[in-house]
Parts: structure tokens; sequence; C-alpha cells
């Protein structure tokens, strides 16, 4: 019965699309917003309304060569302009190319008074003006709301507005309105109504003092869509929505093995290294060497010739390369040939989106093999447990499903090390685990690390010390004494001792050969001797023996000759008994 | 003031009943209020839409005062009698 098949849905095309060119949402919306139709955006002030639809037009200029046209409501062409010059728009140019056309809606309610009937046909004749002149394929209607404020008659505002869209749909235009969110209702005049095919929600919410924006399609007639609310930021280069945590586990692995950069450490995974393109998250409490163990990493990614890109909360990248090689790992030279990025900020400096997003865009632009973050526990203090979380997921997805090498550091505190990060919820997400952490002795900290878990490949079991030399990390052989391993100054001891010991053992031997010796050579004497002494035994029995041998021949002789005499001549035997 | 000559602009979009009764409605007031001081200029967007742009229409028909300053604007098929007179600031000019 459950092998049963299911029944085969047949494909049917897709939805076609306008892609927005806008970084992330293009995968949200699987594809675009759909080609031809309207798409109400709304959100309250300040979500970046306008600057999606700007940014929709202008990607769609540059990228798809689709020309637009913005009709702006409560904007001048100069102040949008100028708004988004700092992102790189250079509107007026786009405009003398004939490529966009704003159109600036002036409504003052003080100008105009209203009497008898009228509709709205100014606005479609502007409007099939402007989209004819340049043959657009893309409008934005920015915020057409404000018609509301302009015009006193509802009744005809209401269905004018459903004609445009309407009339928007038969040109075949894809639209992007605007809309101020209400109370309880997606846009103050229930625009929703109106735009039935696709709507995203813009939210921009304060949560513990940081303002997080969020993105979320509410509906997309025809066509999938992620469901959740995805984080955006508005960048340097426009709108950006924090890329998606890919909906299936699904990218592909590698059965390559690359080096942790410290050769002790790669034996003591059976295969002999991290698999390439996996997740590798370091912990350790303060000053365990987690910077130094990173930097291996990264230092050997740069010799097998690989792009690194290495994100640091803590120091500053001169500072990074100076501590570094002070133990002997040399990362210059490869800063300087352009195969090491190293990317410094105060986690503080942005919201957790931010970082995500900075580190996304970095990523794409330098395409590295290996990303180091160093240490991922910092962006904690910048936002709220949850979205630490989520964060990370999508870092880790993101990383993985790229075939990046990964490698995080996190600071933890003391014994509740493995308590913490698992709450985090890293730790289910990278592959492969390993904690640094003192090993405190009499008087002494030493530094120990071990394997807590590697996805795929056996691995040791033990707590390795290590030490930080001139000469980078290297692991010390496990050292057990009766209670538990070794360490530091008691490591020395124990060698010490167990020379003594060696010494001792050696003399022992020596006395006991000597022993076996004299023992060997007393035997050999005795032995010598009790051989004399059997050969004098061995020569008189022989003589013995023969001395027996004659006695008896010759008394077998005279029994003969004996007999001889009797049988043949009894009497006249010349010596008979004297009968 | 009076002396100044009132120029109007209407602004209709084809041969709509809602612009023909605007224009009718016009010509009776100007008629009425403003005999020989006014200039009358009908602007069919169908045929100019690039004009639209300039005095921000928006709603047909709309009517343009655009002298004396400031602009007014009434919209509508201008049916209300006294919204006109009020919107066009007329009655105050005009006290029969």
């Amino acid at each position: 019965m459950s092998n049963q098949p299911l029944p085969r849905i047949t494909p049917f095309s897709q939805l076609p699309k306008a892609r927005t060119g806008i970084e992330g949402l293009d995968e949200i919306t699987d594809g675009g917003l759909p080609l031809g139709r309207p798409t109400l955006v709304c959100g309250s002030a300040g979500c970046g309304k306008t600057l999606l639809g700007i940014e929709f037009l202008v990607r769609g200029i540059l990228d798809y060569d689709e020309p637009g046209v913005l009709m702006a409501f409560e904007e001048t062409a100069a102040e949008l302009s100028a708004n988004v010059t700092s992102l790189g728009f250079d509107l007026p140019q786009l405009v003398a190319d004939k490529k966009l056309r704003i159109d600036h809606v002036h409504i003052d309610r003080a100008e105009i008074d209203e009497t008898g009937e009228y509709d709205l046909e100014g606005l479609f004749i502007r409007l099939g003006y402007a989209i004819d002149t340049i043959g657009a394929k893309r409008v934005v209607l920015d915020t057409i709301e404000s018609l509301f404020s302009g015009f006193s008659n509802e009744a005809v505002l209401r269905s004018e507005i459903r004609r445009l869209f309407r009339w928007l749909k038969d040109k075949g235009v894809t639209t992007v309105i605007t809309a101020e969110r209400g109370e309880g209702t997606l846009t103050r005049q229930g625009l929703e109504e109106y735009v039935s095919d696709c709507v995203i929600l813009l939210d921009n919410r304060v949560i513990d003092q940081i303002t997080t924006r969020r993105l979320r399609i509410v509906k997309y007639r025809g066509s999938t869509h992620g469901t959740n609310e995805y984080p955006y930021i508005i960048t340097e280069d426009g709108l950006s929505v924090l890329p998606v945590t890919s909906l299936k586990l699904e990218h592909t692995v590698s059965d390559e093995v690359v080096s942790t950069g410290v050769p002790d450490l790669d034996s003591m995974f059976r295969r002999g290294g991290l698999y390439q393109g996996s997740s590798t998250l370091v912990t350790g409490t303060a000053g365990t060497a987690k910077t130094t163990l990173a930097s291996s990493f990264a230092l050997e990614a740069c010799r097998r010739g690989e792009r690194c890109l290495f994100f640091v909360f803590e120091e500053s990248p001169a500072q990074l390369l100076r501590n570094m090689a002070t133990v002997g790992l040399e990362l210059q030279p490869f800063v300087e040939s352009g195969l090491l990025r190293i990317e410094a900020s105060r986690p503080t400096l942005n919201g957790l989106e931010r970082h995500l997003v900075t580190i996304h865009r970095i990523i794409g632009q330098f395409k590295p093999q290996t990303v180091i973050i160093d240490p991922i526990s910092n962006l904690v203090s910048v936002g709220s447990h949850s979205e630490v979380s989520s964060m990370l997921t999508r870092l880790v997805d993101f990383l993985k499903v790229q075939g990046i090498n990964a490698l995080f550091t996190a600071l933890v505190s003391g014994n509740r090390a493995q308590q913490e990060i698992t709450d985090e919820g890293i730790s289910s997400l990278v592959d492969t685990w390993i904690h640094v952490r003192d090993l405190e002795g009499v008087g002494e900290r030493n530094r120990g690390i071990s394997i807590l878990k590697a996805r795929g490949m056996a691995h040791s079991n033990q707590v390795r010390e290590f030490e930080v030399s001139e000469k980078g990390i290297r692991l010390l052989d496990v050292l057990v004494g009766p209670t538990g391993i070794i360490t530091g100054a008691s490591r020395l001891a124990q060698h010490i001792q167990e020379q003594a010991r060696y010494i001792a053992a050696e003399q022992e031997a020596e006395r006991r050969d000597r022993d076996l010796e004299r023992k060997r050579r007393v035997l050999e004497a005795t032995i010598a001797n009790l051989r004399t002494e059997f050969e004098s035994v061995e020569e008189e029995l022989r003589r013995v023996n023969s001395e027996e041998q004659q006695r008896h021949d010759s008394m077998a002789e005279e029994r003969r000759q004996l007999g001889h005499t009797f049988s043949a001549h009894p009497p006249a035997t010349p010596n008979g008994s004297g009968a | 003031m009076s002396e100044d000559t009132w120029e109007l602009r209407l602004y209709v979009a084809g041969q709509t009943v809602k612009s023909m009764t605007a224009l009718a409605n016009l010509k009776t007031y100007c008629e009425k209020h403003l005999k020989g001081r006014y200039r009358l200029e009908i602007i069919d967007l169908l045929e100019h839409p690039q004009l639209a742009e300039g005095d921000q229409i928006l709603a047909i028909p709309t009517l343009v005062r655009k002298v004396p300053a400031p602009i007014r604007k009434v919209i509508g098929d201008l049916s209300n009698h006294e919204r006109v007179l009020v919107g066009l600031d007329l009655r105050a000019l005009d006290p029969s």
C-alpha cells in the first residue's frame, strides 16, 4: 500500500516572472515578480518601499533592459534622484537615456475644488503617455494612496484605482505599487483588495534596541514562494534580502579531505583531515589559541593556492597579521598576493542581518574556497538568541551549499561550554567540532584539544595537550599518569622520573645479566665435573663387564671339555676320577 | 485685479459627457461673470497627452485658473454653481 506511487502532477508551465534583480528577492519569489501584473509592496514608514520600487526599475533597466516609469506621488524627481545617488543609481542619466521616466504627481487638496462628476482619466493618460514614450515594461506607483488625500470622493477613487490596475494589467507592464501599512490591515486604504497577484509586506521592528527589517510575501498567486519572514537590509548597493536558508538539504558533498593546517591535529582524524566543504566549529575559553588554530587553517588553505576569506570581529587585520607572525604563521605574503582577504569589523557596528549580508556580499565578490569567522560568538552580543541561531543557520547553510570550507571560532565560558554552544544551536549545524580548553594543574595552565564530533569520520577520543611555539601549533604525545593525562610541568616531572626509572631498569638488567653469566659458568664447571665422573664410572663398568665376559667364556669352555671327556671313553680317561 | 484677463484652461479627454457638461457649464459662468475678461483654452489630453504633466492633471475634467495667481483647480463637471464660484474665487470679485 505504502509503496504505491503518488499520483503524478503534470508539470504546468510556470507563471512568467520578471526578475527584480534585487539581491535575494528573486530567490524568495522563485524567480521574480509576476510578469505583466501588479505587485503590492506595503510597509510602515522607513521600510524602504520606495527604494524597493526604484531598485526594481533601475535593475530592470541595467540588468534586463526593461525601461521603466516611476510615478511618484510623494517626492519630486530631483528628491528621488538625490536620495538614491548614494546607492550608485544615477536616475538623471537613465532619464536622459530615455530608459526611465519619472513623473511626479503633485496633489494639493488646497488647490483643488471638486464640483460634480469626474474621473482620473488624466492619470491614465499621463501614465500611458510615459509608458509609451519609452516603451516601458515596468512601472512603479509610489505611493498611490496619496490620491486619497487629494480627492474626497472615495467611491470614484476606488473604482478608478480598480480600473487603473486592470488597465495596467492589460498594458502588460509589471507594476509595483507601494502603500503605507494600516492599522490591522496591510494598507491604509485596503489596496490589497485590488492587487491580488502578489503582496509583499515590509516590516521594520525594533527588538532590544536593534532595528531589524523583515520582508514577507503575503501572497503570490499562481506561484510557490518562501513563506517566512526574511530579514533584509539597505546596503550601499541597494536592498538586500537575506539569502534564504535553502528549504531543502540537498547540497552535494565531497569525499576529498583538506588539512586543518596542524598536521598533528589532522592525524587525530581517521581520514587525516576535514572533509572538503564541511563546516568546523572551534570552541574554547579565552586564550586557548582559537584564532591561532583558525589562522593555521587559513594559511594551509592559502598554501594550497585557494582563496581564503577571514572575518575578524576582535582584531584589526594588522594586529592579526602581527600576532600570527609571532607564532610562525606568515599570513602577510598571502594578503599581498590576494589569496587571503581579512575583513575586520566590530560586531556591534551592524545588526546581525547586516553582518550576514556583508558576509554574503563579500563571499559573492571574492569567491573564496575557505571562509573563517572569528569569532561567531561575538555576534551574539548584537542579537537575541533566536535571531543569532537563525542567522547562523542561514550562514552555515549558505556556506555548505556553496561547498566552502568553513571554520568558526566561538568563545565559551568555563564549564558550560558544551551547553552554551548547543543552546545556540550551532553544534547541530557544524560537521566537525573541535574544543580547546585549559587543563589546569598544580599552579599552571596548559592547553588541551579534543574532537567532540566529526561527521562521517572516525576520530581520536583523546584530549591532547598542545603548545603554541614560534613554529605554530604542535600537539604533544599523550602521557597518561595514574590520575589521568599529564600536562605541562607534570609532564616534565613525569619525563624525568621515567628517565630515572629507565636508567635504574637498565642497571638492573645489566646486573641480572652478570648474575646469569656467573651462574652459567658455575653450572658449566659442574657439568664438566659430572662428565669426568661419569666417564670414570663408565670406564669402571666397562672393565667389570669385560672381566665378567671372560669369566663366562672360560667357564663355558671348561664345561664343554668336561662333557666331551665323559661321552667318548669314560674309563680310558687318563686323568679320570681315580676309579 | 479686475483689469487682469483671466486665463482658464479646461482639460478634457475626448468628447465625453462629463467633459461636454463641464464645458457648457464653464461657458455659462464665464459669460455671466467674466464677460470679455477671460481667455479659455480647451486641451484634449487624448491629443496632447504630454500636457497633462505640466499642470498636474489627474482628474478629468479639470479646470485650471492660470491667471490670476495663485493657480486654482476645479475638477468635475462644474455642475455645482456655488462650488465653482468659490473654487475660482469669482464671488469676491463680482458682488452681483
